[in-house]
């Protein structure tokens, strides 16, 4: 005997029951359970909610994961290299010329690296990544600044871990900041046409210049919150360095 | 014009190359007796490995189970790290001067060829083809760019061909089952689109909206922009939802706002929920481990403050803006 099918709209506790994968995503992480369980789990919760039965829906978690292969693919093809390269001395060579500039401080040089990231993908271009150039290259940078404005106090002063780590974070969002804020203003090629394309699709044209040059009062803001977050964790590099030399002064 | 072109440098080799990679790491592993998840970690980075090398041929609901066996592996603690050999400091501060700033060619012609590769590689066509998938540029002129870099990185370091892979192994391993965390997500948000999750939450603003009150429709749709997207862990996807859902009913037609306006404002937004979601993983958690961050959350603390003020500006400028 077969079921009676289910009626699309079959009211509105059964699209609400839609929400139970958002539920079990946020309930999951809040309890700090396996990230990629609650994943599933929340994948199979909806897939079930929204009628879709176990064979399909196994199908489809295979066919989106395969669908979705490239963004795991850049970073496996990446280490080989990344790793190879820091092997033979990458990370020490990126200190080397920081130490060599002298005066650089760790949030200029993440500022630096925001606003190129900013003006390369304002054209575009994706000059960047967490792989590629935040671990082997610019937080290396940014230590190496730090330890030397320690180094120059007299005794010299070490950067503590926490305060190490502290930087990484500021050199990873760097990255971000530089990456999002500044998408496709003068060359579109992502999400500008993304919107254009959803606009279009509600029978609305827009031009890809205008969305474009609408993002540059939020890319310069970017830019000066940036500046701001970078000056703090300078100075909370230099509140450091000068607490410790107060500390062991006789 | 044909309609069905020849791509000569399909995407697919990279995965391919991708696959072989990730097999290699697998073998080295099912070899090495002292890693202490031999068995565990050994059948994670193969299954993983088959999904690049055959996904697309097998049969989806096949796919799906190597999918659910890696959530297990990694769920059950069996995928770790190899016994950590401590770093060779000297060796490799030795290295670094020895080859001074020959060390920064490999990463510059990488991010010349991958860069430009972008720009240009799409445009190339040839008799009843074409170079590249334009959809697929990005991802080609990367894997050309780190080809194109581990050419001219071997020579340079005098490595061995297995030197690269046995040191990505080594670095693979140290991400573990975080590197496929952004891929799974991906995958969650094409079951969420596909149950229609996105129709659920538009409909649920709409109600809230109150008539006469454009200002608030602005808020309504940045903030459900954010929300959406902390949720999905994707502006993009959050875009369609909303801008069909609340943007363009009310902001542009019922109140006659510019759309480019609100398009680019209200992208802006979704990408201040992007800072502070750990959904975001490939760009808020990846990244913690690469840098071995001891907390797992540290960059989303940092991004935090920005992306509060961030928010605030893109609502007040769009606000300002849209309805002129």
């Amino acid at each position: 005997m077969e079921l009676p099918e289910l009626p699309a709209q079959a009211g509105p506790w059964r699209e609400a029951l839609k929400l139970i994968g958002v539920a079990v995503v946020a309930a999951g992480f809040a309890l700090r359970l396996h990230p990629l369980l609650v994943l599933l789990v929340a994948g199979v919760a909806t897939g079930f909610a929204a009628g879709i039965g176990p064979l399909e829906l196994l199908g489809l978690i295979g066919t989106l994961f395969v669908d979705n292969l490239f963004t795991t693919l850049p970073i496996v093809l990446l280490m080989p290299l990344i790793g190879l390269l820091e092997e033979h001395g990458l990370q020490e060579r990126a200190a080397a010329l920081i130490r060599a500039a002298g005066k650089a401080t760790a949030g200029r040089i993440l500022l630096a690296y925001q606003l190129l990231r900013e003006l390369s993908s304002m054209f575009g271009i994706n000059l960047g990544g967490h792989a590629q150039m935040i671990r082997p290259l610019v937080a290396p940078m940014a230590e190496a600044a730090a330890e030397a404005s320690g180094a120059r106090a007299s005794p010299p002063v070490p950067l503590p871990a926490p305060l190490r780590q502290e930087l990484r974070a500021h050199a990873a969002a760097a990255e971000n900041w530089g990456n999002f804020f500044a998408d496709d203003i003068v060359v579109a090629i992502g999400p500008v046409l993304l919107m254009k394309g959803v606009f279009e699709s509600a029978g609305i044209a827009v031009s890809v210049a205008a969305l474009g040059a609408w993002g540059l009062p939020t890319a310069l803001f970017a830019l000066l919150l940036g500046a701001w977050r970078f000056r703090r964790l300078d100075r909370a590099i230099e509140q450091h360095a000068a607490r410790a030399a107060a500390e062991r002064a006789p | 014009m044909t309609l069905l072109l020849t791509t000569w440098l399909p995407v697919e080799a990279f995965h391919a190359l991708a696959g072989v990679i990730l097999l290699c790491v697998a073998f080295s592993i099912a070899r090495d007796r002292d890693h202490p998840r031999r068995i565990g970690s050994a059948a994670f980075w193969a299954l993983l490995a088959l999904t690049f090398l055959v996904g697309r041929k097998l049969p989806p609901p096949l796919v799906g189970g190597c999918v659910v066996a890696l959530v297990a592996l990694a769920a059950t603690k069996q995928v770790g790290a190899p016994r950590r050999v401590a770093i060779d400091g000297a060796a490799r501060l030795a290295e670094s001067l020895r080859l001074r700033a020959r060390l920064l060619w490999p990463p510059l012609l990488l991010a010349l060829v991958a860069a430009g590769g972008a720009l240009l590689l799409p445009r190339i066509t040839w008799e009843g083809g074409r170079l590249v998938d334009p959809k697929q540029a990005t991802t080609v002129a990367l894997g050309l760019g780190v080809v194109a870099a581990l050419l001219l990185a071997l020579p340079l370091t005098r490595a061995g061909p297995r030197a690269p892979l046995r040191a990505g192994g080594r670095l693979l391993q140290e991400l573990g089952w975080a590197l496929i965390l952004p891929q799974m997500l991906a995958a969650l948000g094409g079951i969420f689109a596909k149950s229609g999750v996105g129709d659920v939450i538009a409909g649920g603003a709409k109600e809230l909206l109150p008539d006469g009150a454009p200002l608030l429709a602005v808020v309504l749709y940045c903030g459900g922009m954010t929300l959406f997207t902390v949720l999905m862990g994707n502006a993009f996807a959050a875009f369609p939802v909303l801008t069909l859902g609340i943007g363009i009913p009310f902001i542009v037609q019922q109140y006659g706002g510019d759309p480019a306006i609100m398009g680019a404002f209200g992208m802006l937004s979704g990408y201040c929920g992007t800072l502070v979601t750990p959904m975001a993983a490939n760009f808020n958690v990846v990244p913690a481990v690469l840098l071995e961050l001891d907390d797992r959350h540290a960059i989303l603390k940092v991004q935090a403050p920005f992306a509060a003020l961030c928010w605030l500006f893109n609502v007040m400028a769009m606000g300002a803006l849209v309805y002129r």
